[in-house]
This record gives structure tokens, C-alpha cells and sequence, in this order.
């Protein structure tokens, strides 16, 4: 336990003197895996919006689809990615392997689905005539859509959190894609398991406590959001 | 602006915000040409040789090295797949293999350190001071003590399946014998929780975080079957036409340099007080005892 | 020629799984007329005002806003937005009252000055206005109701849709919120289609009764004509006719016919030649309940010998079931009742004028008798004034 403690005591330590190597990480950990969380949230919740309040066959099969993804197995995701971003492979000639946007890339196909699966069931439990009722009132599709969006966004705030949550936290897709390269794609989660294997408990306890506090502070700024009461 | 216009005008903002964040993150990284995509084993990047190395070859010559540490196996896969532009590995008879089938040129010896058995200080097999790696090995099998193999196809893990071969003995299966399939540090970290030998690096082991010490040590050592030694490699440019073929070749002749062996030679005796390595460009095999 | 109406409906056909859910040669409502739309559940009713609303896609016909025809999408959302549908549920949105009451002006993009001027003068008129800050979810029943009521009513159309807007209210509040609902579409000079099951509801409020009945228009008139003259047995049912007997016609003599009912005769004003099936239609307010025969001494044409099967209250009122050989209700207030004596099983005397009998040709079931041109009024049966 001792460890532990001392593990808090490096973090302070490390943060305290603005270390710039765990700074560098900590920032990108949060500028990819919330560039990741954008880009699923505009996508997951246009795509689900429109899943959820269409009938079209086979409708079914896609969400179930969908809801099979939210459990995907990061590091499954990682190799895939991985696979077609290789400099023999179909995309490889973006070049994107081994450098943050493919982390972005990998942390994207992992939350959207999250986001998505949320957003489906979050539209289909509004009630069925708000649709009809928004209609009424003159709206534009587009505004019908923005309209049932916030009516919905207590679930889909939830969804959002869950989609940084899975992403902030994952290390499998990170390592395959990043490569875990100094200065360049190395994240907490990679940095930890590199200091662990390394027998740097206390780094790696300190980079831990570093991610838990920051996954903290977000979802904490995103719940206040979602709870944000109107005054009486 | 009402409050349906002013929220999309929000949501168009963040999502500019988004994509300027990926953009530069991929713009930052260097172009083609100047990337050299180097495959090494996690224990080579654990001694932090290269943590030493590679900003001086980046000042000198301009390239960017991305280092990729992986097992073994997967470094010389990626050469196979011409995934990687140069390999800096420990496993020669893989190595001979890869230039036999022709996916990897030039291959260089650079520098070697070596391997050292260590186990719980009780000693429960009594290997200490065993003559040679194989009779430990003998010892171990007879007293069916722990041992913790890397069991993933590692340098490392090639080397100990050679000693178990000297000993004539073939361990796997055993109820004594466990493969973490992890990396040096990791194997490490199990054989000194569980009180088991293993074989390990010396590399990585004077490497090691001083923040929660092993309860291992050093208890054979200093033979000939227990070098461990490194050569580099180029990835054969004419079979995989992307590879940084001009990268390569400056890595590779960075590293045989005069300079990098003498600072390679001098690498990590002020944290563990002996060197890692030992700098061995330009010498014949056999001068190794190899 | 008449005015254009403000919505009209022409060859209007909706079908849901290849079957036609909604029928109508012809609809007209013209402008500042309240309509009422009474039917079993099912029967359409939503469905045409969704139609009316181009929410619903169609098979064959048009919809026309003043004699224009709705043609684009566009088009649509132009006439929706001067008209306005209030549901069966609330379904406020999660905000403020105030934001829900604007939500229909914020759709149209109605600058905050006007908004705010439009959003407290609606929740004024409905008694929200100490509501205003109140988030929507938190209200009771009545309270919701009359946010959505005001929601709808804020964006000031010139129609407005009711579906069922009082359901599951008490009668205290019903009332209210009625009230204060038709004075202000009154005011505002709106035309409204009110969907509703009440049927002394739809008889105080509209200028106009439309009948429903398997998607289709079955009769369509001021109300006292949909009431004491419905085109069939269904109109008959759904306006409270409580006492419907099938018969034949037996004899006639100038103005007046005698039909031949489960062995008795019952006299009636009315045409019709000896062997015509008809149903025999009278209000239980019209029978009038004697302990001694009244035969001789009363202006009623028919009175027969009955006794009392069943009593049960409605209301303020007791229906009482009599059996003279076929069944008949009566409505009775409790006092007379008691002061009577009177009970089940009691031998008593009903009477009816022939003028209360109304009767309607037997195979009349489902004519549709909507027109174009305004309320119309039934074939006449040759009554005179009653």
C-alpha cells in the first residue's frame, strides 16, 4: 500500500513541477480521445437519430449491429484498423500509421458505435407522437430533429460520457496503431503499461491517478451539463 | 440569434475545432521521405539505449525514426512485410532466416551484452554457480522448481529454448515450467512474485526501475551460449519498394559508426555502474565465440 | 359562389396496409366555423385532421388552403404554420412553460421582443403566467393541458385542431379550460375542428356536427339537426338516441305513419309506405312516465303499458329501462322518481308524442350525406315545427 502512496505522492510530484513529458502525454490522451469523442458524437448521433426514427428493412439487423459494436473489443478494433493502415495496405497511403490521427481514427470506430447504440434508444424512448407534435408546430425537418435531439438529451449526454469513457480508457487500439512513440503517439494509458513492464510502479501508479483525475474532471463538466436544472 | 440558430452555430464551431485538431496531428507527422520506421524488441527500447541514440542520429541527419517495439517475432515480421524500414534485433537465427528468404539486407553486428539466469535469492535448485547454463537448467528440471519463460517467440525466449536444448530437456508442458507470453519486464515482474527463475537480459534487468526492486538474482552468468546479440538489419527496398531504403542505410551506418559504438560502449554506466553493451561493429562472429 | 374555404378536402383517400382508413369525397370548413368531430375510436377522425395537416401522406385527392391547392412540401409547411394541432396528450418538451409556450414561435423565427410580448399575453389568458419559470414536466394534469393549449394557440392561427384536448380532465377543470378556450378562439375569429367523445360538449361549442364512421363523412350539420334528425342508426347511437327499434310500416295517413314494432304500433310523423323497414329513433327525454294511463288525457300519440326492467343514474338524472313489448328509456329526475313511488318490476304507463319518434329507412347504415356548400340539412321527413 505503501506503493500506492507513493505512486500519488510521484503524481503530485510530477504534475507540481509541470513535468513537460507528462504533460505532452497527458495532453494528447486528451486531445485525441476528445477529438475521437467529437467526431463519433456528430457522426453516432446523426446516424442514430436517423436509424432510430426511419422504418426502412432490415432495420432490425442494423441495430443490432450497432449494439454489438458498443462491446467491441478495443485492441480487436486496433488490429483491423491497424491491418488497413499498414504501408501495404488498401490505405496505406495516407501514412497515417503510427501517428496520433490513426489513434483518433481507431478511438473514433470504437465510440461511435457507443454513441450511436445510446442515441437509438434514447430517440426511441421519446414518445412515439412528439414527432407529429413537433411537425405541428410547423417545424422543418431539420428543426424537428434539433427539437427531439434536446428532448432527448439527458440519455445522449449519458452516451457521449460513455463514448469518452470507453475511448479515454482503452489501450489496445492505441498500441497497435500509435506504436506507444516517444513525443509523438505515446498516451497514459500506453505510457502506464510501458512503465509497468519497465518495473516503474510509481510512474505507473502516478500516470494512472493522472488519468483517473482528468476522465474525472471531464465527466464531471459533462454531468454538470446534463443536469443542468432550469430555476424555478 | 434565437436559440435553435445560435446551438447550430455552436455545433459548426466544434466541429471546425475537431477537425483542426486532426489535421495538424497528422500534418505534424514528417513527410514520407524523412520517416524511418525502426522494428526493436521491447527489451532494446527498455534499456533506453535508444532513448540515447536516436535524438543524435535525428540531429545528424535529418530523419525522424519511429520506433516500433514489439516481440521479436512481430519485428521481423514487419520486415517481412516490408511494414518497417530497418530492424534492430536479437534473435540470429531468425535474422539468418529473414536474409536467406531475402526480405532483409546488410545485416551488421552492432553490439551484444548477454543473458544472465536469476531466481529467488533462497536458490531452492541450488543453480548458483553452475558451470554452465545448461547444467542449471538440469538442476532446475530435477527440482521442479518455478521457472517463468517469456514464452512469445522473443530473442530472449529463443535463447532459453537453446539452453533447454543443451540440457537435453524439454520443458514445456510442465507443471513448473509457466509462459507469461509478455514482455521482459512483465516475466520479471511474475518470476519475482512467485519466487521462479527465469532467464533475462542484463540489459533490461540494470535497466529496471529502482521504485520496487526485484527479489531475484544474478545466479549464472558469463557463457558463451548466453550472448545476446544484436545485429541491424535493412529491410530489402527492391522487394518492398515503399520502404525508406536511404533511411535505412543512414540508420544502419549510424549505428556501426565509430562514435555511436563508443557511446554505446559507455551507455548506462553512470545509472547501473557497469555498461549495458559491449560495441561490436566490424568484428568477425567467431570473435564472440559465437 | 361561395367563398372559398379556408380547408377543403377533394377526393381525400388514406390507406394503411392497402386498406382505406380515410374516405371523404368532400370537406369544407370555412372560415371562424368551429366544428365538431364525433365518431367511434377509429374511426378516422385523427387521421383526417393529420390528413388536413399534410402530416400524413395520401393516396388520391387534395387538400386546398383558401382554394389553393397544397401541392410541395413546401407548400405544406407554409399552411402548417398558420394552423396549429393540440393532441390527446400534452407532450410538453422538457423546459420552462415559458420556452414551451415559444417553441412555436421560435420555429418561426419570431424575434425575442415579439416573442416574449406573444408568450405572456397566451399564458395571461390560460392563468400560467405565475407559471412561466415552472419547469413543463412539473405540472399536474390541467396544468399541462393548458400549456399545450397555449403552446398552440400562441402562434395565432387560423385553424386550430383539437384532438381530444379535455380527455381524462374532471369535469371542474374540463370546464374551465373550455371555456377559456373557446373565448379565445372566439376572439381570434380561428376556425377549429374539436375531436371529442362529449357529446353535450360538441353541442355547446360548434357551429357545426360532423359524423365519422370507417374513415368516412356519415352526416354533417348544425347540431340540432345531427341530433334530432340523424341520417342513420349509427348518427342516432353516437348522438344519444338511447331507444332504437326496428319495425315496419303498417298504415299511413296524411302525415302521419303507423309502424308495426314487436306487436305494438307506434305512431310517428314521417313518410313511408306500408311494408318499409325502418328503426324507430327516441330520445329518452321525450318519454314521459305515468302511474296511470294517460290515454285520452295526454296530447302523446303513443302510450303503451310498461314495466320498469332496470334503473341506473346518469348524471344528475336516473335512465330508467322500460319493457312495453319492446325495450324503451326514459329519463327521469331522482325526485320524480320517488315521488312516483316508483321501482323495479312497477307496472307504469310511457307515453311519447309522434313528433319526438324519428324514423329512418332500415339499410341506411354508412350513406355518407357530407356536401359541398356549408352545413347542410337532412332530406326532409316532412316535419313541421315541433
Amino acid at each position: 500500500m505503501e506503493l500506492v502512496a507513493e505512486g500519488l505522492r510521484k503524481a503530485l510530484q510530477l504534475i507540481l513541477a509541470l513535468d513537460p513529458e507528462v504533460l505532452g502525454i497527458t495532453l494528447l490522451s486528451l486531445v485525441v480521445s476528445g477529438a475521437a469523442t467529437a467526431i463519433s458524437v456528430v457522426v453516432g448521433i446523426s446516424t442514430g437519430t436517423v436509424i432510430a426514427l426511419n422504418r426502412f428493412p432490415g432495420k432490425k439487423i442494423v441495430v443490432s449491429l450497432v449494439n454489438t459494436g458498443m462491446g467491441m473489443p478495443p485492441v480487436v478494433v486496433g488490429l483491423f484498423v491497424s491491418i488497413f493502415l499498414w504501408r501495404n495496405g488498401p490505405l496505406g497511403f495516407l501514412g497515417l500509421l503510427y501517428t496520433p490521427a490513426a489513434i483518433v481514427l481507431a478511438q473514433t470506430v470504437i465510440a461511435t458505435p457507443i454513441v450511436m447504440g445510446i442515441t437509438i434508444g434514447a430517440m426511441q424512448g421519446l414518445p412515439s407522437s412528439m414527432r407529429l407534435q413537433i411537425l405541428a408546430l410547423g417545424a422543418t425537418r431539420t428543426q424537428m430533429v434539433w427539437m427531439l435531439v434536446r428532448e432527448a438529451r439527458l440519455p445522449l449526454l449519458a452516451g457521449v460520457m460513455a463514448g469518452f469513457g470507453g475511448v479515454i480508457s482503452e489501450v489496445g487500439a492505441s498500441i497497435m496503431v500509435g506504436g506507444n512513440i516517444r513525443g509523438s503517439t505515446r498516451v497514459l494509458t500506453t505510457a502506464t503499461v510501458m512503465e509497468t513492464g519497465r518495473g516503474n510502479f510509481d510512474v505507473a501508479i502516478a500516470l494512472s491517478a493522472i488519468l483517473l483525475a482528468v476522465t474525472l474532471l471531464v465527466n464531471y463538466l459533462l454531468t454538470v451539463v446534463q443536469q443542468r436544472e432550469r430555476p424555478r | 440569434m434565437d436559440k435553435v440558430g445560435s446551438a447550430r452555430l455552436r455545433m459548426t464551431a466544434a466541429l471546425a475545432a475537431c477537425a483542426f485538431l486532426v489535421a495538424p496531428a497528422s500534418a505534424r507527422a514528417a513527410p514520407e521521405a524523412r520517416t524511418v520506421i525502426l522494428a526493436t524488441t521491447t527489451s532494446t527500447q527498455d534499456s533506453g539505449l535508444l532513448d540515447a541514440l536516436l535524438p543524435v542520429f535525428e540531429k545528424e541527419t535529418g530523419f525522424v525514426v519511429k520506433t516500433i517495439s514489439v516481440g521479436s517475432g512481430q519485428a521481423m515480421a514487419m520486415g517481412r512485410r516490408g511494414e518497417a524500414d530497418v530492424l534492430l534485433v536479437h534473435s540470429p537465427a531468425d535474422e539468418q532466416k529473414l536474409v536467406e528468404e531475402g526480405h532483409g539486407v546488410n545485416r551488421r553486428l552492432v553490439m551484444h551484452n548477454d543473458f544472465v539466469l536469476v531466481g529467488p535469492p533462497s536458490d531452492p535448485a541450488k543453480i548458483r554457480g553452475s558451470k554452465s547454463s545448461a547444467e542449471a537448467a538440469r538442476r532446475i528440471a530435477a527440482a521442479a522448481a518455478l521457472f517463468v519463460s517469456r514464452g512469445d517467440g522473443s530473442g530472449t525466449h529463443s535463447k532459453e529454448k537453446g539452453v533447454w536444448k543443451a540440457a537435453g530437456l524439454g520443458p514445456e508442458g510442465q507443471k513448473w515450467y509457466q509462459e507469461t507470453g509478455l514482455g521482459m519486464g512483465e516475466t520479471l515482474n511474475v518470476a519475482s512474485e512467485k519466487g521462479g527463475y527465469t532467464l533475462a537480459d542484463r540489459g533490461t534487468l540494470l535497466s529496471r526501475g529502482k521504485s520496487r526492486p526485484l527479489a531475484l538474482e544474478i545466479l549464472v552468468e558469463g557463457e558463451p551460449l548466453l550472448l545476446n546479440v544484436y545485429h541491424v538489419i535493412e529491410v530489402n527496398a527492391s522487394r518492398w519498394p515503399k520502404v525508406n531504403a536511404a533511411g535505412a542505410r543512414a540508420f544502419a551506418d549510424f549505428m556501426v559508426s565509430r562514435r555511436t559504438q563508443e557511446l554505446i560502449g559507455r551507455f548506462g554506466v553512470n545509472s547501473g555502474g557497469a555498461p549495458l553493451f559491449t560495441p561490436d561493429a566490424g568484428k568477425k562472429p567467431e570473435a564472440l565465440g559465437l | 359562389m361561395t367563398a372559398p374555404a379556408i380547408l377543403e378536402a377533394r377526393g381525400l383517400r388514406v390507406e394503411r396496409g392497402g386498406v382505406a382508413v380515410l374516405d371523404i369525397p368532400s370537406f369544407r370548413l370555412e372560415e371562424g366555423e368551429l366544428a365538431s368531430l364525433i365518431g367511434p375510436n377509429g374511426c378516422g377522425k385523427t387521421t383526417l385532421l393529420l390528413s388536413l395537416m399534410c402530416l400524413l401522406p395520401r393516396i388520391s385527392g387534395q387538400v386546398l388552403w383558401r382554394g389553393t391547392e397544397i401541392a410541395t412540401g413546401r407548400d405544406a409547411i407554409a399552411c402548417r404554420r398558420r394552423m396549429a394541432m393540440v393532441l390527446q396528450e400534452p407532450l410538453l418538451f422538457q423546459a420552462t412553460v415559458y420556452e414551451n409556450v415559444a417553441s412555436g414561435l421560435r420555429i418561426r423565427r419570431l424575434p425575442r421582443r415579439e416573442e416574449r410580448r406573444k408568450v405572456m399575453a397566451y399564458l395571461e389568458r390560460f392563468g400560467l403566467a405565475a407559471f412561466a419559470q415552472r419547469s413543463a414536466r412539473k405540472l399536474s394534469g390541467g396544468e399541462a393541458r393548458r400549456v399545450s393549449i397555449a403552446r398552440a394557440l400562441a402562434v395565432e392561427p387560423e385553424v386550430v385542431f383539437l384532438d381530444e384536448p379535455f380527455a381524462n380532465l374532471d369535469p371542474p377543470t374540463r370546464q374551465a379550460i373550455t371555456e377559456d378556450l373557446e373565448r379565445t378562439i372566439r376572439e381570434t375569429g380561428a376556425a377549429a375542428i374539436l375531436v371529442t367523445h362529449d357529446q353535450s360538449e360538441a353541442l355547446r361549442m360548434s357551429d357545426r356536427i360532423v359524423v365519422m364512421h370507417r374513415g368516412a363523412i356519415v352526416q354533417s350539420g348544425a347540431p340540432a339537426v345531427v341530433l334530432n334528425e340523424p341520417a342513420n342508426e349509427f348518427v342516432a347511437n353516437c348522438m344519444g338516441m338511447e331507444t332504437i327499434v326496428e319495425g315496419v310500416v303498417a298504415r299511413r295517413t296524411d302525415g302521419e305513419i303507423v309502424m308495426s314494432v314487436a306487436g305494438c304500433e307506434i305512431s310517428a310523423i314521417g313518410e313511408g309506405s306500408p311494408g318499409d323497414p325502418v328503426y324507430c329513433c327516441i330520445r329518452p327525454e321525450h318519454v314521459t312516465i305515468d302511474i296511470v294511463n294517460p290515454a285520452g288525457s295526454s296530447s302523446a300519440r303513443n302510450v303503451f303499458e310498461a314495466r320498469i326492467a332496470s334503473v341506473s343514474s346518469v348524471g344528475p338524472y336516473l335512465k330508467v329501462k322500460l319493457d312495453c313489448g319492446f325495450p324503451l328509456v326514459a329519463t327521469v329526475t331522482g325526485e320524480s322518481f320517488t315521488t312516483l313511488g316508483l321501482a323495479r318490476d312497477r307496472g307504469v304507463f310511457a307515453s311519447f308524442k309522434a313528433t319526438a319518434v324519428h324514423v329512418i329507412r332500415r339499410g341506411d347504415v354508412g350513406h355518407p350525406l357530407a356536401r359541398a356548400g356549408g352545413p347542410d340539412s337532412l332530406p326532409s321527413t316532412g316535419r313541421g315545427d315541433r
